[in-house]
């Protein structure tokens, strides 16, 4: 694009790396930029910006890593973002990595960006393997047709990387722009002229090409189209559209399409004279694996083993860290108790951020493993073949194939399950599968089941109405996918169609990098909101200091009108009294009778239900603090006594409250992580408005049909 | 001679064919095209899913995979082997 930067000698330049999906692209940035890389977000879309810095040679290089995309079009947030970057932030130079072995499809992402009059270089990666099918290149005669020079790289082996950034670094510093034209034919020239010369007049021309302009034009490229229409470029638009329909009379078929079919014929001339292929034909590695892991068979058996052992090892391997961390929170928490002088600001210290900062590194153990598993499968290729073999059941309910492995996740966790919807490359299945993870039961709700379940059904029954919630949970998700892609978030279907990539095997440093990066963002993203919520869920537990509550408190609760007045052998009560006086219990109290309808209407209720939103396993513990007893968990036989005798519970208002738990309104930690995938606090906000009020009516339905089948 | 034209989504695995036709539109048409499923090439059904849908092709040297209902839109002529 028009480039006025005098490039010449200068000491630092703007790298952008682009290349198709698997073509190894992140394996060279890392190689280039090592841990020296940062990630953030392209504003107004959940589009992920990684950036990096390098000296080589003297020279600074500032180097971005483009999404990764067949072509560049106007689909996609993906394709537009790296569109943008290409031409309006005019870097000094484009390194587009392809896998050699995939020649003519990578070469189409080529035949974009030629047109683009970007400064570019191509790296042929991915070299061994191709030696390994015993294809060759002429290199040389492939760079003269398609005009631009051409280096071999073998990325996870961080050869070729010097004479890449060498050669880079050259064309930056020359400005050198590809040295032939992209040809589609005859016909298609003379229409691509035609428009340029309307196209020259308008304004857009000085920002852009007017070839490329006309090129998009041609092919009815929305984003081109109403740039155009806005820059008062009316001439062009119709011109265009004559040539368009033109073209449709005269070759009886769309000219986007035919403009594909003439850039694949344009490169594979140039690939068939350079490219031989000796051994065509004989079966690779991946084929003859493939012939197992992707058996029609054995496929699906292999997965489900596959998700068990993830499972397992992100939870199972994680717990002891898990706890490792609970306790060292602990013990820092009475290390700070015990130097600062008792009060206000110790409490804030040990209740509110000791305990928010133990309560976001807590997730931290479950996150790698779960990412090193997702790094592996996807740096192997076999993430491809997980999502093909479970898509027909995913499909049926309006997701992708790939959305099956955080889902899954989300039994055990949703926060990470959450951020494994990164896999998903599609903005609109990724925010629907994000929208409805909550819903999976994560194992933070089984103690409030657990309790709940064993206090009112008898003991042969309890585990299966667990499991009846946890089948309820995933049918819930199920129906409200179909209908979030049915009319929120909308558009049409996603395509299916998919690479499946060589096997290969995933490098160490590349796994524990893409892990990392996650760790990182985690902490420094959620883990902030994380905090600060904790901090504010201290405040409104802590305040009014010396709490003070009126008669409308029955039950268990002393009569007395404020914590100070507590016999002693009521002190126990004092945590009670505290959390019913507070502010947290003043909006719990009055939240109580919106639960009413549901049949839920009990202030201890509410109260737990509030503080379920720092952590769902809380309402334990909670409870069992509205009941007078300290320490209490899911197993005390005290606190399923204290239910028992209640008179307000029964097994439905158990069963219609555990169904309520199960739907409503995600944890913080969950809530801060899907704003952060989801990139705007309105989707964020519809998610809590979705699972509350599915909560509700969901608990509703229970709660009425129960009462007219003869429970109470 | 009748040229045995039909959809991508009715061959059986192992048979080779040339794409005659991308009947697709919009957003399915434009992913078709990028990942080389065009006038011309040629595709080899590899495989199916375990449900029998999605399908597995060969083309362009590549392995890919799409739903039988994004097939239903390209037409093929059958190559003998």
């Amino acid at each position: 694009m028009k480039n006025d930067n005098k490039n010449n000698q200068k000491n630092k330049l703007f790298v952008a790396l682009a290349g198709n999906p698997n073509s190894g692209k992140t394996t060279i940035f890392n190689a280039i930029t090592g841990a020296r890389q940062h990630v953030g977000n392209y504003p107004g879309v959940t589009v992920e910006r990684k950036e990096g810095e390098f000296e080589h040679k003297g020279v600074s290089l500032h180097v971005i890593d483009l999404p990764g995309t067949y072509s560049l079009g106007a689909y996609s947030p993906d394709e537009r973002v790296a569109r943008r970057v290409l031409i309006d932030d005019h870097p000094d130079v484009v390194i587009q990595v392809i896998d050699a072995g995939n020649l003519e499809r990578n070469l189409y992402l080529t035949s974009q960006l030629i047109p683009m009059k970007v400064p570019l270089v191509l790296a042929f990666n991915m070299m061994d393997e191709v030696k390994k099918r015993g294809i060759r290149f002429d290199i040389d005669q492939l760079s003269t047709l398609l005009g631009v020079p051409i280096v071999t790289t073998i990325g996870n082996r961080s050869e070729g990387i010097e004479e890449l950034l060498d050669k880079a670094i050259e064309v930056a510093q020359t400005g050198k722009e590809p040295a032939v034209d992209v040809r589609f034919g005859l016909e298609f020239d003379r229409s691509i002229d035609a428009i340029r010369e309307k196209v020259a007049g308008s304004a857009l021309a000085e920002k852009y090409d007017p070839k490329w302009l006309a090129i998009k034009l041609l092919e009815e490229d929305q984003e081109v189209l109403e740039w155009m229409k806005s820059s008062d470029g009316d001439d062009a638009l119709e011109k265009a559209s004559e040539e368009r329909d033109r073209i449709k009379e005269l070759m009886d078929d769309d000219p986007e399409i035919l403009l594909a079919d003439a850039r694949y014929g344009w490169l594979h001339g140039a690939v068939k004279e350079t490219v031989s292929l000796t051994l065509e034909g004989r079966r690779t590695i991946t084929d003859k694996v493939d012939t197992i892991l992707a058996n029609r068979v054995l496929g699906l058996p292999i997965f489900l083993l596959l998700m068990w052992l993830t499972f397992e090892i992100t939870f199972r391997f994680g717990a002891p860290f898990m706890e490792l961390i609970e306790k060292g929170t602990e013990w820092i928490g009475i290390a700070a108790a015990f130097v600062l002088p008792d009060g206000l600001f110790q409490s804030l210290i040990v209740d509110g951020i000791i305990a928010g900062v133990g309560g976001v590194l807590v997730f931290l153990p479950n996150i790698m493993l779960l990412f090193i598993m997702i790094s592996m499968m996807e740096d192997s290729g076999y993430m491809a073949r997980a999502a093909f073999i479970v898509d027909r059941v995913m499909h049926l309910v309006g997701l992708h194939g790939k959305s099956f492995i955080p889902l899954f996740i989300g039994f055990g966790c949703n926060v990470p399950a959450i951020m494994g919807t990164r896999v998903l490359e599609n903005e609109r299945d990724r925010i629907t599968t994000i929208l409805v993870a909550p819903f999976v039961s994560c194992s933070a709700r089984l103690p409030v089941f657990v309790l709940l379940a064993g206090a009112f059904f008898p003991a042969a029954y309890a585990g299966r109405i667990i499991f009846s919630l946890y089948i309820l949970g995933v049918v819930v998700a199920m129906v409200m996918a179909r209908l979030l892609r049915a009319y929120v978030v909308k558009g049409p279907p996603t395509p299916f169609v998919m690479e499946l990539p060589p096997y290969r095997m995933p490098t160490p440093k590349s796994v524990l990098m893409h892990t990392w990066e996650r760790a990182w963002m985690y902490i420094k993203k959620a883990g902030t909101i994380i905090l600060a919520m904790s901090v504010v869920v201290w405040f409104l537990t802590s305040f009014p200091q010396k709490a003070e509550y009126g008669p409308d408190i029955k039950g268990t609760v002393t009569k007395h009108g404020s914590v100070e007045n507590l016999p002693r052998e009521l002190e126990v009560g004092a945590a009670e009294a505290q959390i019913i006086g507070s502010y947290a219990g003043r909006i719990g109290r009055a939240i109580s009778p919106v639960l009413m309808p549901v049949g839920l209407n009990d202030w201890k209720i509410s109260i737990a239900l509030l503080t379920g939103f720092v952590a769902k396993e809380i309402v334990v513990s909670t409870m069992g603090t509205l009941y007078s007893l300290e320490g209490a968990d899911e197993e005390s036989p005290d606190i399923r006594e204290a239910l028992m005798a209640d008179p307000f519970f029964s097994p439905l208002r158990a069963y219609a409250l555990m169904v309520f738990i199960l739907l409503y309104m995600p944890c913080i930690a969950v809530l801060a992580v899907a704003y952060r995938e989801l990139g705007s606090w309105r989707w964020t906000a519809l998610m809590v408005l979705m699972t509350t009020t599915v909560a509700y009516v969901t608990s509703g339905l229970v709660w009425w049909i129960g009462r007219l089948v003869g429970f109470q | 001679m009748e040229d045995d034209i039909v959809k991508l989504s009715e061959l059986s695995i192992g048979e080779s064919a040339e794409i005659v036709k991308v009947g697709a539109v919009g957003e399915i048409k434009k992913r078709l095209m990028e990942m080389g499923v065009i006038r011309g090439a040629k595709v080899e059904v590899e495989r199916f899913a375990p449900m029998g849908d999605p399908i597995e092709i060969f083309l362009m040297g590549y392995h890919m995979s799409l739903r039988r209902s994004e097939a239903e839109g390209i037409e093929v002529k059958r190559l003998k082997n």
